[in-house]
């Protein structure tokens, strides 16, 4: 069964008299299970794809599943609801909550599902443990390294055990190292919990860790291929 | 949904003190605004109670009864019998404090240089003086004794008007029931000072038996008045005494008696409620100021929130949680400020620079500012629905954010 469906997507976007196609006509079955990345050059289609797999942006035409659930037929409180019980996102900028702590961060997507207070503050810490971020709970984001902020997005993203995971450049503002740790960890979430990852990226390093790497350009997929994954030198 | 709540509350009030210095700024103009509307609410109250408690005075009485055509043609004719049976026992039940019977009718007072009409009064003055409806000052001589007092108590504009003083006769001269003048000679005892010339000028006090027995009305009265512990209430009150009333009498509340008077009360309360109105307005401005800013700012924030699936309404709630959160601190602030301000001022302000002007209104040179309760519940209700209302411009734009231009936001 396809964890993701999406069938002759297609997106345009007007920037001044200028008609710009995000996607055209895009096909793409992702497996449960799956380690993809899609690559290609800025503009090539990538977020937007990511965003309309995440019911972030709605497509003009086309059809997009997700689960069993079509995401071009859900209104907007639906799509909410689909995107809060179904799928982790792990942005660029870390994005996380200023005013709430490392764990607060993690427990917030919990909190608005309702889990109760006990069991999400033990979900909180030991997936921040497993992010390799034990002491820094009470932390806020901006007493913490852009690696680790990246964690706690990471944290927040799998806490409450999606089966789903869209990463959008997730390491473009991390240092090699930071970049290297943070792909070994969805390596290994992948694996061991068989979270599906979908990772846009333009870094050939991250695109090595990819068990199925679809590249695109100018809003069509051009390549979709299967590798062998490898790890990252630093 | 619990959840969802505390994590908005909890977002709501972190969000609140992320610029500390624009929230107490903010909190600061609340603050001061809720103050002013009840410190200005105290002043009118206080000033519209006195003019009400002046006029009551001169009334006076809370209730009245009169014979059902008194009010029409206040002549001896339309006398009623003293209290007895059923209005009698209401009168003698709480909340009635005190009650008098009292001879009020039209009639002619001259002295040797002049006459006037005037209103005469035959009154008890024991009775009376529990109702507090006698003169407060008296500035010569004193005043009557019994309701057997056979002298008469003037004012002292009356007393100029007429040429007269102190130990002069006077004669008074009305109708009887058969509409026969009848004339008697009395010495003025006493010269009372009012707050207005007009009261002087109008009303003369004389013994009630004395005056019963000019007029040939026997023990009949033209009116009693009644009065309870708290003027404003009276509407709570006054049905009882007019069930326990023979069919041939009408009982009326002050309010009815003196349209004026009474519509005061109503108008203290409108007016209270339009400069609240008024002020919330100014400080509006700077509460959807600070929301919008806040919104502005936080553009990234609110659509990472929508993009990990929190429902719009949520946002909206949380936005609206701020505001309340900043009112009402405000709130508690201003009624704080309201209280330690307005307290020490309820003994009284002398306002005598100026109290000419306001003796025309009826009022002392004593101001006493009131802080009622209801005023400061009526500037929480302004303060908390205006301010909600005007946060829900902010907090609708803000739900509204696409959460992909939102998170792409620099």
């Amino acid at each position: 069964m396809s964890t993701i469906s999406c069938k002759n997507l297609c997106k345009t976007f007007r920037q001044g008299e200028e008609v710009i196609t995000g996607l055209d006509q895009v096909c793409l079955d992702i497996e449960e299970g799956s380690f993809v990345c899609l690559s290609g050059p800025s503009g090539s289609g990538k977020t937007t794809l990511l965003n309309a797999m995440g019911g972030l942006d709605s497509p003009d035409s086309g059809e997009i599943t997700v689960g069993e659930q079509r995401l071009d037929q859900l209104s907007k409180a639906e799509l909410a609801d689909m995107r809060l019980n179904n799928i982790g996102f792990v942005f660029q900028a870390y994005n996380l909550i200023p005013v709430l702590s490392a764990r607060e961060n993690v427990e917030f997507v919990m909190q608005v599902q309702g889990v109760p207070a006990r069991q999400r503050r033990e979900l909180a810490l030991q997936v921040l443990a497993e992010v390799g971020l034990t002491g820094l709970e009470q932390r806020l984001p901006a007493e913490m390294s852009g690696g680790q902020q990246q964690r706690v997005a990471v944290a927040r993203a799998i806490a409450n055990q999606p089966a789903l995971v869209l990463a959008d450049e997730p390491t473009a503002n991390l240092d090699t190292h930071s970049a290297a740790q943070l792909m070994d960890l969805f390596v290994t979430l992948n694996q061991e919990r068989g979270i599906t990852f979908v990772i846009s990226t333009h870094d050939t390093r991250v695109m090595g860790y990819a068990r199925r790497l679809v590249s695109m350009r100018d809003g069509r997929i051009v390549g979709d291929e299967q590798q062998e994954p490898h790890t990252m030198a630093v | 949904m619990r959840d969802s709540l505390a994590v908005v509350a909890t977002l709501a009030w972190r969000n609140l003190w992320r610029n500390h210095r624009r929230t107490v700024v903010m909190l600061l103009a609340i603050a001061v605004g809720v103050w002013a509307m009840i410190f200005m609410s105290a002043l009118m109250r206080g000033m519209t109670d006195a003019m009400v408690r002046n006029g009551l005075h001169t009334l006076p009485g809370e209730v009245q009864v009169h014979h059902v055509d008194y009010r029409r043609d206040p002549s001896v004719v339309n006398s009623m019998q003293p209290p007895s049976g059923s209005l009698l026992r209401a009168l003698q039940a709480p909340p009635v404090i005190a009650w008098a019977g009292r001879v009020r009718v039209p009639a002619v007072l001259a002295s040797e240089r002049g006459n006037r009409g005037v209103t005469l009064l035959g009154i008890d003055p024991v009775a009376e003086a529990q109702l507090d409806s006698l003169p407060q000052t008296m500035v010569q001589g004193r005043f009557l004794q019994s309701a057997d007092d056979r002298g008469v108590v003037i004012g002292a504009s009356l007393a100029s008007r007429l040429e007269t003083r102190l130990g002069k006769r006077v004669v008074i001269m009305s109708q009887d029931p058969d509409n026969n003048v009848v004339d008697r000679g009395a010495r003025i005892v006493g010269i009372y000072r009012a707050r207005l010339a007009g009261t002087e000028d109008r009303f003369v006090y004389a013994g009630r038996a004395v005056i019963q027995d000019m007029l040939n009305m026997d023990e009949q009265l033209s009116e009693v008045a009644i009065t309870a512990d708290d003027y404003r209430n009276v509407d709570a009150w006054y049905p009882a005494i007019a069930a326990a009333a023979d069919a041939g009498l009408e009982v009326l509340p002050w309010t009815e008696l003196d349209i004026f008077l009474g519509t005061m009360l109503g108008v203290q309360d409108g007016f209270a409620l339009i400069f609240m109105v008024v002020v919330f307005l100014a400080l509006s401005f700077g509460l959807v100021n600070t929301l919008v800013m806040a919104v502005f700012e936080r553009v990234r924030e609110i659509g990472l929130m929508q993009a990990l699936g929190m429902r719009p309404a949520l946002i909206v709630l949380q936005i609206l949680l701020e505001s309340l959160y900043l009112l009402c601190l405000g709130l508690l602030l201003g009624n704080l400020l309201a209280l330690l301000t307005i307290r020490p001022l309820e003994s009284g302000i002398d306002i005598s620079s100026v109290a000419q002007g306001m003796e025309m209104m009826g009022m002392g040179t004593t101001l006493y500012p009131v802080l009622a309760l209801q005023d400061m519940g009526m500037s929480t209700a302004v303060v908390v629905v205006l301010g909600l209302l005007a946060s829900l411009g902010p907090a609708w734009r803000a739900a509204r954010l696409d959460p992909v231009a939102a998170l792409n936001k620099t």
